[in-house]
C-alpha cells in the first residue's frame, strides 16, 4: 500500500514497472546490433562503441511506453464497434465528398501557386502509385488474389515500351497499347499454372515469379543490356508534337503550337496529366466493372470460392481475368515509367516495389479507391518530403506498415459499397420506365 | 402464378427420374465413404437422404455437385432440355452451371461482404454473362446488360419475398441472423434456375417455426418450379412431413430406399438409429414406437 | 566424379543451413498458418550478431577457438531468439484475429524494417571476416583435383545433425513439445484444453529464431562476407525448403533444405551461375503446382 502512494496510484506504479521490462528487452536488443558496430579498418573488420545510441533507443522505448500507459490512462480505449452503421454512414459521406474534392484538386494542381517542378514530380510519382495501387487492386482488393509480384509486370510494360521505341521507332501512343497487351498475356501465362494455389502459397509463387522475371532482364544482355538497363528512350510528345526548345524552322513544337515561350516544365506537366488521365481511366474501369458479373464474380470468389463453384462459375476463367486485366494497367503504367524516367533498369523491379504497391493497397483499406490514393500519399508523398533522412526512410517505411496494420488491421478507410441497392433500384427503374404509375 | 416458372416441358411427367445414381463409391484412400450407393430421385419431387453421423451423406452431395470425382459410379442427370447428362464426367463447376444442379451448405456459404441482393444476382451469373457478352456490353454501356440485370433484380426479388427477405436486401449477408442466412442460401440457389436443388441439412440450427416455414417453402417449390429436391436431414419433423422418397444409409452403405411410411417402419433402419445391441433387447413394436415417436416430434 | 563428389559436400553444407532457416518457416506456418516473412530478416540478425561476437572475442583476446565459436554460438542464439520473440510480440500477437492479408503486410513491413535497421546501425557495406577455421581432409585427389571436406563443413554437418536430433527430442518428447504439436492440430481446441496458446506461439518464434541465428553463425563463417541483404534470398529459398519438403514438417524441413542446396550447387557447377535463383524459384513453382503437400506433408482433403 505504502509502494503505491510512494509512487502514485497503482496503474502507474504497473505501467512504470511494464515500461521497466519492455526497456530491458529494448536494452538486449541494441547492445549487439546499435551499441557495437562493425568498422573497416586497415587491418580487417574492427568495432567501434556507441552507447549514447544505445541509452536513447532504451530511453525512448522506456518514455514511450509510459506516455502510452498515461495515455490509455486518460483516454481508454473504446471498444471496437466493428462497421457501426454509423460510422460507416459518416465515412462513406466523407468519402462521397472526398472522391470529386481530390479529383478537382489534381486537375487544377499544376496551375496552383506553389506547384513547382519539385512538387509536380512528386505528384507525378504519387500518381503512378495510385494507379498500379488500383491496377493491382483489382487483383488483391476485387478478386482476393494475394500477388507479391505485381512489379514484373510493371517492368514487362516498361521494357516493352523501351523495346519497341528502340527498335522499331514507334511512338508512345503505339506502344502503349502493346504493353498492355503483352503484360496482360505476361499475366495469363503466369497465372494459368498457379492460381488455383491458397493464399500464401500464391503470394509466395507470385514473389518468385516476380524475382525470376528481374533475374532475366538481368541476364539477358542481348535484349534488355543486363543490369545497365536502357538509356536514351523516347521522352512523350504532344500528340505527335514534341517538345522541343528549338525546333526545325519548318517543324513545329509544343511551344510553337500554342504560341507560348518554351519551358521546360511544359513537359512536366504534360507528363503530370498524363499520368492522372491514366490513373483515372484505371479507377473509372475499376468503378465500372465491379457492377458487372465479372466484377461481382470476382469479389464472390474473394468472399468464398467453394460457394462459387456450386453457383456454376469458373474459378480459373474468372481470377485468370482479374490476373491479366490487373496486369495490363500495371503495363500501362510501366510504359508511362519509362517515358518519364527516359532510363529504366533492372533496378527499378524489385520485390520491394512488389511490396510498396501491396502495401498501399492493403493500408488504403482493401478495395477502397479513395483509400488508396491516401495510401499512396502517405506512403509515397510522405517520405519524400524527408529525403535528407535518406537512409531512415526505408526504415520509417517498414515501420510505418507494421503499425498502420496493428493499428487498422482492415485499412485505413474500409468500407465497402455494394454494387447494387434493391432500394436505388426501384428508383431509378420507376424515374425510367413509368412515370404514369405513380396516377391511381 | 410464379413469373418464373420453370421452363421444363410442359405439363406431361416425364416417366424416367430427374437423378439417377448407380453404384455410387467414393474411397479416400483405403477408407470408403460410400460403398455402392444406388438411387433415384423423380422430377417434381423431394427425395430425402438420412442417416446417422458419419453415413457418408454430405459425400454423396459433394460427388453429385462435382466437389469429388467418384471413384466407381454413375451419375444421370435427365435434363429436361438437355437430356441425359452424366454428372461423374463433368467439371466441377459444370455441373451447376450445365445440368443446374444447385446446392447449399451444412455450414452456410455466402459471400459475407456482400449485399444480399448481390449474392442473389451473383448466382445469375452465367447468364448475365451471357446477356452481357462477358461483361463487354456492360463496360461499353450497352442496354443490352441493363435489361438483363433488371431481369436479373426481379428474379432476386421474387426469391428474396419468398424466403421473407425483402427488407434485408441491402445488408451484408455476413450481418444475417443465422436462420436467414440458410433461407438465403437456399434462394441463392434457386436464383440459378437449378433442375436439381440439392439441400444439406437446411434446417440444421432452427427453432421449430422456422423450422415449419422451411418445408412450406420446399413444397412451394416442389410443386410450383417443378424441379427436384435432394435433402440431406437430421430432423425427423422434416424429412417425414415432406420428403416424397427416402433414401436411409449407415455406414456408406444404402439399407433403405422407399416412402416415409416403409421407411420408418424397416427394421435395418431402426437398428441403424437405435443402435444394434439395445434393439436387440427391445421387443420390435416398441422400437417401433420409438422411431414413430423420433417421426412425428 | 571428384567435381561431382566436391559439389555433393558443398550442397550438403548449403543444404543444412537452408535446412535450420526452414525449420523457423515450417513451425510457424504449422502453428499459425502464416509466412513468417521476416524469418530471414531474423537469420541475416544472426549472421551480424556472430560477426560482432567474433570481433568482440578478438578484441578481448579469447583465442581458443572451440571456445570462441562456443560463445559465440550461445550469444547469437541468445540475441536473435530475443528479436524473434519481440518480432512476434509486435508484428503478428495483435494481428492473430485479423484477416490474414493484415499479418502479412505486417510481416512484409517487419522485413523491410529489420533490413532497414541493420543497414542504418551496421552501414551497407559488405562485412568480411578472416577465415577462422581452415584445413580439412583430403578425400581424394586424381590429376591435380583434390576432393575436400573442410573442417568448417564437418562442423556444420555435425552442428545441425545435433540441433536436428535434440530439436526432434524436444518437440516428441517434452510437454512443451506437445503443446506445439496439440497446437498446430487446432489453436482453439488446444486452448480449450488448458495450453498456454500465447506462450507455445512465442516459443516457437524463439525456437525458429535461434536456429536461424546458428545458420546465420554458420554463413558468417562459411561464406566469411555478410551484408544486410542476406536475407531475402535465403529466406525465399529456405521457405522454398520447407514448401518442398512439407510445410508442417520438421524432417521434412530438413530434407528439403539439403535438397534445395544441392540443386543450386549442382546448377552453378553444371549449367550457369547466373540463373541459380532461377532454378530455386522453379523447384518452388513446380512443386506448388504438381505436389503442393511436399514431400512429407500430409494431405490435405478440401473441406466442403
Amino acid at each position: 500500500m505504502s509502494g503505491a502512494r510512494l509512487f502514485g496510484p497503482a496503474w502507474l506504479t504497473e505501467g512504470v514497472k511494464e515500461a521497466l521490462l519492455q526497456a530491458l528487452v529494448a536494452l538486449i536488443l541494441a547492445v549487439p546490433l546499435i551499441g557495437l558496430k562493425t568498422v573497416q579498418e586497415p587491418g580487417g573488420l574492427g568495432l567501434q562503441t556507441r552507447w549514447p545510441a544505445v541509452a536513447i533507443a532504451v530511453a525512448c522505448v522506456f518514455v514511450g511506453r509510459l506516455l502510452l500507459v498515461i495515455a490509455r490512462h486518460i483516454w481508454p480505449p473504446r471498444p471496437k464497434a466493428a462497421h457501426s452503421p454509423v460510422v460507416a454512414a459518416r465515412i462513406r459521406r466523407f468519402v462521397r465528398l472526398l472522391g470529386p474534392a481530390t479529383i478537382a484538386f489534381a486537375l487544377l494542381l499544376p496551375f496552383l501557386p506553389f506547384a513547382d517542378r519539385y512538387v509536380l514530380d512528386v505528384s507525378i510519382l504519387v500518381l503512378t502509385y495510385v494507379m498500379l495501387g488500383w491496377g493491382l487492386n483489382i487483383v488483391v482488393g476485387l478478386a482476393g488474389l494475394l500477388d507479391l509480384g505485381y512489379v514484373a509486370f510493371y517492368a514487362v510494360g516498361a521494357y516493352s515500351y523501351a523495346l519497341f521505341a528502340a527498335n522499331f521507332g514507334l511512338s508512345f501512343w503505339a506502344c502503349l497499347p502493346i504493353a498492355g497487351a503483352l503484360a496482360a498475356t505476361f499475366g495469363i501465362l503466369l497465372g494459368f499454372p498457379v492460381l488455383r494455389l491458397r493464399g500464401d502459397y500464391l503470394a509466395i509463387v507470385t514473389l518468385g515469379f516476380g524475382e525470376m522475371i528481374r533475374v532475366i532482364l538481368i541476364n539477358w544482355s542481348s535484349l534488355t543490356n543486363g543490369p545497365r538497363g536502357i538509356s536514351g528512350i523516347p521522352r512523350p510528345d504532344f500528340f505527335g508534337v514534341p517538345f522541343n526548345p528549338s525546333p526545325a524552322p519548318d517543324a513545329s513544337a509544343f511551344h510553337t503550337l500554342f504560341g507560348i515561350a518554351y519551358s521546360p516544365i511544359q513537359r512536366v506537366i504534360f507528363l503530370y496529366y498524363l499520368i492522372l488521365v491514366l490513373a483515372l481511366l484505371t479507377n473509372l474501369f475499376t468503378l465500372r466493372i465491379r457492377k458487372l458479373p465479372v466484377g461481382r464474380a470476382w469479389e464472390a470468389l474473394r468472399e468464398d470460392e467453394i460457394a462459387c463453384r456450386s453457383l456454376g462459375i469458373n474459378p480459373t476463367n474468372t481470377k485468370l481475368t482479374a490476373f491479366a486485366i490487373g496486369a495490363m494497367f500495371a503495363g500501362f503504367a510501366g510504359s508511362f515509367f519509362a517515358t518519364r524516367q527516359g532510363f529504366i533498369s533492372p533496378e527499378s523491379f524489385t520485390f520491394l516495389e512488389s511490396a510498396i504497391i501491396l502495401a498501399i493497397v492493403v493500408l488504403g483499406g482493401m478495395g477502397s479507391q479513395v483509400g488508396i490514393v491516401i495510401a499512396a500519399i502517405v506512403l509515397i508523398g510522405g517520405p519524400e518530403l524527408v529525403r535528407e533522412l535518406e537512409e531512415y526512410r526505408m526504415l520509417a517505411f517498414g515501420g510505418l506498415m507494421v503499425l498502420i496494420m496493428v493499428w487498422r488491421p482492415r485499412g485505413l478507410l474500409a468500407f465497402r459499397e455494394p454494387t447494387i441497392r434493391l432500394a436505388d433500384f426501384d428508383r431509378t427503374a420507376r424515374a425510367r420506365s413509368e412515370p404514369a404509375a405513380t396516377v391511381p | 402464378m410464379p413469373p418464373f416458372a420453370p421452363a421444363a416441358g410442359g405439363g406431361n411427367e416425364q416417366p424416367t427420374a430427374l437423378l439417377k445414381v448407380e453404384h455410387l463409391t467414393m474411397r479416400f484412400g483405403g477408407l470408403v465413404a460410400v460403398d455402392d450407393v444406388s438411387f433415384e430421385a423423380p422430377n417434381a419431387g423431394i427425395t430425402a437422404i438420412i442417416g446417422p453421423n458419419g453415413a457418408g451423406k454430405t459425400t454423396v452431395f459433394n460427388c453429385l455437385t462435382g466437389f469429388y470425382k467418384p471413384s466407381v459410379g454413375r451419375l444421370t442427370l435427365s435434363h429436361p432440355r438437355r437430356g441425359p447428362l452424366y454428372l461423374e464426367r463433368m467439371e466441377g463447376f459444370r455441373i451447376p452451371q450445365v445440368a443446374g444442379v444447385a446446392r447449399t451448405f451444412q455450414n452456410v456459404r455466402l459471400f459475407g461482404g456482400m449485399s444480399v441482393l448481390e449474392n442473389l444476382i451473383v448466382a445469375q451469373h452465367n447468364e448475365l454473362m451471357h446477356a452481357s457478352f462477358f461483361s463487354l456490353a456492360g463496360l461499353l454501356g450497352l442496354g443490352r446488360y441493363r435489361r438483363a440485370e433488371a431481369k436479373a433484380v426481379e428474379r432476386a426479388r421474387y426469391w428474396l419475398d419468398r424466403v421473407g427477405l425483402t427488407a434485408r436486401a441491402d445488408w451484408d449477408a455476413a450481418n444475417l441472423p443465422y436462420g436467414e442466412q440458410r433461407r438465403l442460401e437456399i434462394a441463392r440457389a434457386m436464383c440459378s434456375q437449378p433442375v436439381l436443388l440439392c439441400l444439406d441439412e437446411p434446417a440444421a440450427g432452427l427453432n421449430p417455426r422456422e423450422s415449419s416455414d422451411l418445408n412450406r417453402l420446399l413444397i412451394g417449390i416442389r410443386d410450383e418450379q417443378r424441379i427436384g429436391i435432394l435433402l440431406i436431414e437430421h430432423d425427423m419433423s422434416v424429412v417425414m412431413g415432406i420428403s416424397d422418397k427416402i433414401v436411409v444409409l449407415d455406414h456408406g452403405r444404402q439399407i433403405a430406399e422407399g416412402e416415409p411410411r416403409q421407411v420408418r417402419a424397416d427394421p435395418a433402419v431402426i437398428r441403424a438409429y437405435l443402435g444394434e445391441d439395445e434393439n436387440e433387447d427391445l421387443p420390435p413394436e416398441v422400437a417401433r414406437d420409438l422411431a414413430r415417436d423420433g417421426g412425428s416430434a | 566424379m571428384e567435381y561431382f563428389l566436391q559439389q555433393l559436400i558443398n550442397g550438403l553444407t548449403l543444404g543444412a543451413i537452408y535446412g535450420l532457416i526452414a525449420i523457423g518457416y515450417t513451425m510457424v506456418y504449422g502453428i499459425i498458418g502464416m509466412i513468417n516473412f521476416a524469418h530471414g530478416e531474423v537469420y541475416m540478425i544472426g549472421a551480424f550478431i556472430s560477426l560482432i561476437t567474433f570481433l568482440v572475442l578478438s578484441m578481448l583476446g579469447v583465442g581458443w577457438l572451440p571456445l570462441a565459436l562456443l560463445i559465440v554460438l550461445a550469444s547469437a542464439m541468445f540475441f536473435t531468439a530475443v528479436y524473434g520473440w519481440v518480432l512476434e510480440r509486435v508484428a503478428y500477437r495483435p494481428l492473430r484475429q485479423s484477416p490474414r492479408l493484415a499479418a502479412l503486410i505486417s510481416a512484409i513491413g517487419m522485413s523491410i524494417f529489420l533490413q532497414n535497421y541493420v543497414q542504418v546501425a551496421q552501414g551497407a557495406r559488405v562485412k568480411p571476416l578472416p577465415p577462422l577455421i581452415g584445413g580439412g581432409i583430403n578425400l581424394m585427389e586424381r590429376e591435380g583435383f583434390v576432393v575436400q571436406l573442410s573442417y568448417l563443413q564437418i562442423i556444420i554437418i555435425v552442428l545441425t545433425i545435433a540441433l536436428m536430433v535434440t530439436f526432434s527430442l524436444l518437440i516428441n518428447h517434452t510437454r512443451l513439445g506437445r503443446a506445439q504439436r496439440a497446437c498446430q492440430e487446432d489453436l482453439k481446441m488446444a486452448a480449450l484444453v488448458g495450453i498456454n496458446v500465447d506462450r507455445t506461439i512465442s516459443t516457437t518464434f524463439v525456437i525458429g529464431a535461434a536456429l536461424a541465428a546458428v545458420a546465420g553463425m554458420m554463413v558468417t563463417l562459411y561464406y566469411g562476407v555478410i551484408d544486410f541483404f542476406i536475407g531475402f534470398l535465403a529466406g525465399i529459398k529456405a521457405f522454398t525448403a520447407a514448401v518442398l519438403g512439407g510445410i508442417g514438417s520438421l524432417p521434412g524441413a530438413m530434407l528439403g533444405g539439403v535438397l534445395i542446396g544441392l540443386i543450386e550447387v549442382f546448377w552453378s557447377a553444371y549449367f550457369t551461375i547466373e540463373y541459380k535463383d532461377v532454378a530455386a524459384f522453379s523447384i518452388l513453382v513446380l512443386v506448388l503446382i504438381f505436389r503442393p503437400t511436399g514431400l512429407l506433408g500430409r494431405p490435405e482433403v478440401e473441406k466442403v
